[in-house]
């Protein structure tokens, strides 16, 4: 399952939550102001690199540039534009977005 | 007073007390509509003469960081404004350090220069505002 996650790890718990209910062969894609979450050196950090230890983590690069985030993506988090999110929706069975 | 109301003498009383004016941002760019808005009122409201101040705290320390490149996400980009404020004798923008350290900033990542102070200052200058807008 794709999991897409549009909140700000620092405004609401969406991406939190979304990080407990992850099962084998889940991605997550962190998009609008969900990108927050991809970022180094925050509060969240930590939490999102377990993550990445056991699942790909993708990031709307639009958005990530929108907010001039551009250099504090946490390593192993892939960038993806607007084609990779229709192909990552395409790859997997189904989509959960966290709100 | 005259001069920022086009030449009209402005009611006494309503015109006359210059009053101490806060406007709390806390919220992300471009994920909702807040920041815009604040940005905005803090425009107008600048005709007004007032003694105003600039809060940025929680998420809303993002919205002044640099390096916003919008062109992708087909929106207007509006982190240049807030170098606009110097011009409306809008100096006062203060950064609480808490919440700036918990995502990993420092004052030189803002575009405009800020006051960076603690929670325990920025309760005090709250508390010292005859107006309080929250975004």
């Amino acid at each position: 399952m794709l999991h897409t996650v549009n909140k700000s790890p620092t405004e609401r718990n969406a991406l939190e939550s979304c990080l407990k209910h992850l099962k084998k062969g889940c991605a997550v894609l962190l998009i609008e102001d969900g990108v927050y979450g991809a970022l180094k050196g925050t509060s969240s950090t930590k939490m999102v690199e377990q993550a990445l230890k056991n699942h790909p983590i993708y990031a709307l690069y639009p958005d990530i540039e929108a907010r001039g985030m551009q250099d504090r993506v946490i390593d192993g988090i892939k960038l993806v534009d607007y084609s990779g999110f229709v192909d990552l929706a395409v790859e997997h069975p189904s989509v959960q977005a966290w709100l | 007073m005259t001069e920022a109301t086009g030449g009209i003498e402005m009611e006494e009383g309503v015109g006359g007390k210059v009053k101490k004016f806060l406007y709390v941002n806390r919220k992300a760019p471009y994920g909702t509509i807040y920041a815009l808005e604040s940005l905005e009122v803090v425009l107008i409201a600048a005709a007004f003469d007032q003694d105003v101040s600039l809060a940025f705290l929680d998420d809303g320390v993002y919205q002044i960081v640099k390096g916003q490149h919008t062109k992708p996400i087909d929106v207007k980009n509006f982190s240049p404004a807030y170098r606009a404020l110097e011009g409306y004798d809008i100096e006062k923008l203060f950064v609480e350090k808490e919440s700036m350290e918990a995502r990993g900033l420092k004052e030189e990542d803002f575009i405009v220069p800020v006051k960076v102070i603690g929670t325990q200052e920025m309760t005090d200058l709250m508390q010292s505002q005859d107006v309080i807008l929250s975004f």
